[in-house]
């Protein structure tokens, strides 16, 4: 945890015991929003009356005698992908500028319903497409740790906020990586938990079999806590899992270093990650090691099967997802055109961005007839024999370990335009999405310019559990926290 | 040369949910526009369709009642185009493994019985519709029905003549009403029909080009429509041409086909599997519960209406078009209607009421129960059948019982001996010169006698006893 942001935990234990109120907590939010988010631009819409009422709300109920949630009083960003009734929700799209959702995501109900206070919805590659949240139509977001560089993507709005203290957790959303990949980038927590483990009732769809919901935050213990919030069946959502949310924080308590098998990829440690990255990722397996866990060496290589196979399945659902946005029903419609499809064609022309086209395009491409067979259905073969080689992989390890990203965050600007080197910084978070398996990433180090370097963490579907344990080790292993991001200690003096 | 006309039919049925097949709206028709309509079923950002359980169970009904083979994995598809109508830019549909595969559908033709193959009869949801109306040129939607549960029933190539097509549609429809999975209202678009029609010469293996009809709108114009193709193509043919595939719509004004589009190539709807509604394992005691479950099918009715009510064929086929009118007409027989009456006003006049009303059962006032009092009083001598007559208008307007009715009316016939002795008698004493010449033997002097008992009577008399107790006054004529 950073020294300048208050556990989640601790300030929803302040708010039940009545030490700290609501409407307090959430002003110092809102006050370090105001102070950094010109420079930052991690939010594209605060929602200060919305925050403050139901802060007021809170501590009204807990005056009234009422027992708190566990997120109680708990400022919370979401990701601008995430509907909110009556809170304009644009997917940092020009197509959805202006876009009052009539209805709340079911993570929203879950988050109002534990005392959690949204302050306001963060930036993000459009319609998540991106791994630096540069596809922004409303501009890119800055990481907190260099201004000039990215903070990683597509949930790059949330990883922002949180490492830069602006609010204590936040919730993003991960198609191929796109929490793990940011929280790295930034030197926060990211999980993504396994396929059909939080409702997507509510999250504004990109790769449909793909998509997960999850929390970025500062420690193991509060992304545990906003899983089990999260977690759990929905009736909205026929994807969703039955089983009901584990109490994976109480379990965390009952993490056992020596009886953690890591499984360790060779191909995950070798050509095209930077010596930095591998650098740091190897020394907090040492020290995991230290202390008694398990090192086995796997190999397991997905290098050249990966990241073609999501670029298929996700343009693919992509190309359907986005049909929708037509102008006929809401959001924005081109002007002076006489007929259904002019009027459509010009609105979809004007309303995306170039990548999201992009992958329009490509996804179109894949699902044509004729082409399907060589593509949609060749990546839906390779999918299913990632799963079984993971299936196999983890009948001899408890959790996988690869560097989260191959690099540390790069300047903005220097990939934007080569999508393909874009692409390949997914190679290592993708498979969990393909195979729908949880993963973390725990910050675990620093570039010598220091840069965070998160280490992901896999674990079988469904097993959070071990896989939040294995994080909590890596918490307790890593040499020492990263301290305070420099646009924090700036603009706090700045700012008081 | 002779040609040989071959024809499938693609039917859409509306199945009968109170819900639509992925969200909670209501499926009622005629609700103001856009008023049964939620995030889900207008095509938000963010939304996910959850599936319809019931939905799958009236498919699974109708597939079982048509012989289909039932797949025990099924699952749902995209199907991706753009239209106004169509909120999410792809309609859910079934792809490659629909919930029911193969099956058959015997139809009575003219020609005899025939077997028509069912290629498939799967789920899939409707579209909204667009409503062009005022003058400004502005077309609306109205979304109302996006995500209405939908069994699209694909029968093979086999129909050869127009008025095949017509038996087919009509047995199908029987057989979906009887099984309470659709109402079928073609008006309401709870059926609706395309026809894929071609030709070729008599004995060839080979498929004709063939042209698609849409804009069906009654069984009466698939059938004309497909003559009116029919006549076309051979024409076409005949003197040399060649026929396009092109979509055709029904001109039912001027009673012909008009080119809507012409098909270059195969449409690509890039079908892929849906990832939202995962697939739909189908447990073998799914089936067989639905299986015990099935009601009597029109076949089984038929043969059961001759045997127990001893109806003519004609009388059965009448009365088994509609399953609503068998259950009404076996009620009035269950509450005391002798069988041939009942059936008489059953299919006169209360075939009648329907027609003039807006064709449902259950919106006539007149129940089974009433009607078969009203029978009840007619054997018994107590109302005239003319009298019924009107008792019957009444209440099928007012709805209330025979007993009432006949009562309020003073519809009862007078069947009292003594009582209309002295009226015979009092007839016959003043009009001396009619009786003369009935004894004279003019024998119809008996029916002004008649009449004028019932004038007296103000037609209440029972004609029959008035008719008995003057020729006993009167002695025989002659």
């Amino acid at each position: 945890m950073s020294p300048s942001t208050p556990s989640a935990l601790d300030l929803a234990t302040s708010v039940r015991s009545g030490e700290r109120t609501a409407i307090d907590i959430v002003e110092e939010s809102l006050a370090a929003i105001e102070a950094l988010n010109p420079k930052l631009r991690a939010f594209l819409k605060v929602d200060g009356n919305g925050a403050r009422q139901r802060a007021e709300e809170l501590d009204a109920a807990r005056q009234a005698g009422e027992t708190l949630g566990p997120l109680a009083g708990v400022p919370i960003a979401l990701k601008d992908n995430l509907c909110t009734r009556g809170l304009e929700t644009t997917c940092g799209s020009r197509i959805l500028e202006g876009y009052r959702p009539p209805y709340d995501a079911t993570v929203v109900e879950r988050l109002r319903g534990a005392g959690a206070v949204i302050v306001g919805k963060t930036n993000l590659d459009e319609f998540a497409m991106g791994s630096s949240t540069e596809n922004s139509a409303f501009g890119p977001t800055s990481n907190p740790w260099d201004a000039s560089r990215v903070p990683g993507g597509s949930s790059g709005g949330s990883a922002a906020a949180v490492a830069a203290g602006l609010v204590p957790v936040a919730l993003g959303s991960d198609t191929g990586g796109s929490i793990r990949q940011p929280a790295s980038l930034c030197g926060v927590v990211g999980l993504k938990p396994s396929y059909g483990r939080i409702s997507r009732f509510g999250l504004v769809a990109f790769g449909s079999s793909l998509d997960q919901i999850g929390p970025l935050t500062s420690t193991v213990a509060e992304a545990a806590a906003l899983f089990s919030v999260l977690a759990g069946p929905d009736p909205r959502d026929g994807t969703c899992d039955e089983r009901p949310a584990p109490d994976s924080l109480a379990a965390l308590e009952k993490r056992d270093v020596s009886r953690l098998r890591i499984g360790v990829p060779r191909a995950a440690f070798g050509a095209g990650v930077e010596a930095s990255v591998t650098a740091a990722c190897r020394a907090s397996l040492d020290a995991l090691s230290a202390r008694g866990a398990r090192l086995i060496d796997l190999d397991l290589d997905w290098s050249d099967l990966a990241i073609p196979t999501y670029y298929l399945v996700a343009t693919s659902e992509a190309s359907s997802n986005l049909a929708r946005y037509d102008g006929v029903r809401y959001g924005s419609r081109a002007a002076g055109h006489e007929d259904l499809i002019g009027m459509i064609t010009a609105s979809r022309g004007a309303g995306f961005g170039p990548e999201v086209k992009r992958r329009i395009l490509l996804g179109t491409y894949a699902l044509s007839a004729g082409y399907y067979d060589a593509y949609y259905r060749k990546a839906t073969q390779a999918r299913a024999l990632m799963g079984r080689q993971f299936a196999a992989a983890f009948e001899q390890v408890d959790v996988i370990a690869t560097p989260t990203s191959p690099t540390p965050a790069f300047p903005i600007g220097e990939k934007s335009e080569d999508p393909l080197q874009m692409y390949l910084c997914d190679v290592f978070s993708v498979p969990a999405n393909l195979v729908g398996l949880p993963g973390l990433s725990v910050p675990c180090g620093a570039s010598a310019d220091g840069l965070p370097i998160g280490l992901q963490l896999m674990a079988r579907r469904f097993d959070e559990t071990t896989l939040l344990q294995a994080g909590a080790c890596l918490e307790d292993a890593r040499p020492e926290p990263l301290g305070l991001p420099p646009i924090h200690r700036l603009a706090k003096g700045g700012a008081r | 040369m002779s040609w040989e006309c071959v024809i499938g039919l693609e039917v859409h049925v509306q199945l009968r949910t109170k819900t639509k097949l992925f969200c909670g709206c209501r499926t009622t028709f005629g609700a103001s526009p856009n008023s049964q309509t939620c995030p889900v079923c207008a095509g938000h950002p963010g939304v996910l369709p959850v599936l319809n359980r019931g939905a799958v169970d009236l498919a699974l009904r109708a597939g079982l009642a048509l012989d289909c083979s039932m797949a025990s994995v099924t699952k749902f598809d995209r199907k991706n185009y753009f239209y106004a109508d169509l909120p999410k830019g792809y309609q859910i549909s079934q792809f490659d493994l629909p919930i029911n595969g193969p099956g058959h559908l015997d139809i009575v033709t003219e020609s005899g019985p025939r077997r028509i193959g069912i290629t498939r009869a799967h789920l899939e949801e409707d579209a909204g519709k667009l409503i062009h109306a005022d003058a400004s040129g502005v077309s609306h939607v109205d979304l109302n029905r996006a995500g209405t549960p939908l069994l699209e029933i694909v029968s093979d190539p086999d129909l050869r003549q127009p008025e095949e097509a017509f038996a087919y549609l009509k047995t199908l429809k029987q057989v979906l009403q009887y099984l309470d999975v659709s109402d079928c209202n073609m008006e309401e678009g709870s059926l609706r029909c395309d026809a894929n029609v071609s030709v070729r010469p008599m004995g060839q293996e080979a498929l004709g080009t063939k042209t698609e009809i849409k804009n069906l709108n009654s069984f009466k114009n698939v059938q004309k429509a497909l003559e009116y193709e029919r006549a076309r193509q051979i024409e076409a043919l005949e003197s040399g041409g060649t026929i396009r595939q092109e979509t055709r719509l029904w001109d039912d004004a001027a009673s012909r086909t008009r080119v809507m589009r012409v098909k270059e190539g195969a449409d690509d709807y890039r079908y892929f599997p849906e990832p939202d509604v995962p697939p739909l394992t189908i447990a073998s005691e799914r089936i067989e519960r639905l299986r015990a479950d099935l009601p009597e099918l029109p076949v089984q009715v038929r043969a059961r209406l001759a045997r127990d009510y001893s109806l003519g064929e004609y009388e059965v086929e009448v009365l088994a078009d509609s399953r609503a009118l068998v259950t009404f007409y076996e009620s009035v027989v269950s509450h005391g209607g002798s069988p041939k009456e009942a059936i008489n006003w059953v299919l006169n006049d209360v075939r009648r009421l329907l027609n003039e009303g807006d064709g449902r059962l259950e919106e006539l006032k007149l129940s089974s129960e009433s009607l078969a009092g009203l029978l009840k009083l007619v054997a018994s001598d107590r109302v005239s059948t003319q009298a019924a007559r009107k008792a019957f208008e009444q209440m099928a307007s007012s709805g209330r019982s025979a007993e009432e009715v006949v009562q309020e009316l003073g519809l009862e016939q007078i069947s009292d001996r003594g009582a209309l002795s002295d009226q015979v008698a009092a007839v016959v004493a003043a009009q001396a010169k009619i009786v003369e010449q009935y004894r004279g033997g003019k024998v119809k002097a008996l029916d002004a006698l008649m009449g004028m008992v019932m004038r007296e009577t103000r037609g209440k008399a029972n004609p029959q006893l008035v008719r008995e107790l003057l020729v006993e006054q009167l002695g025989e004529p002659g």
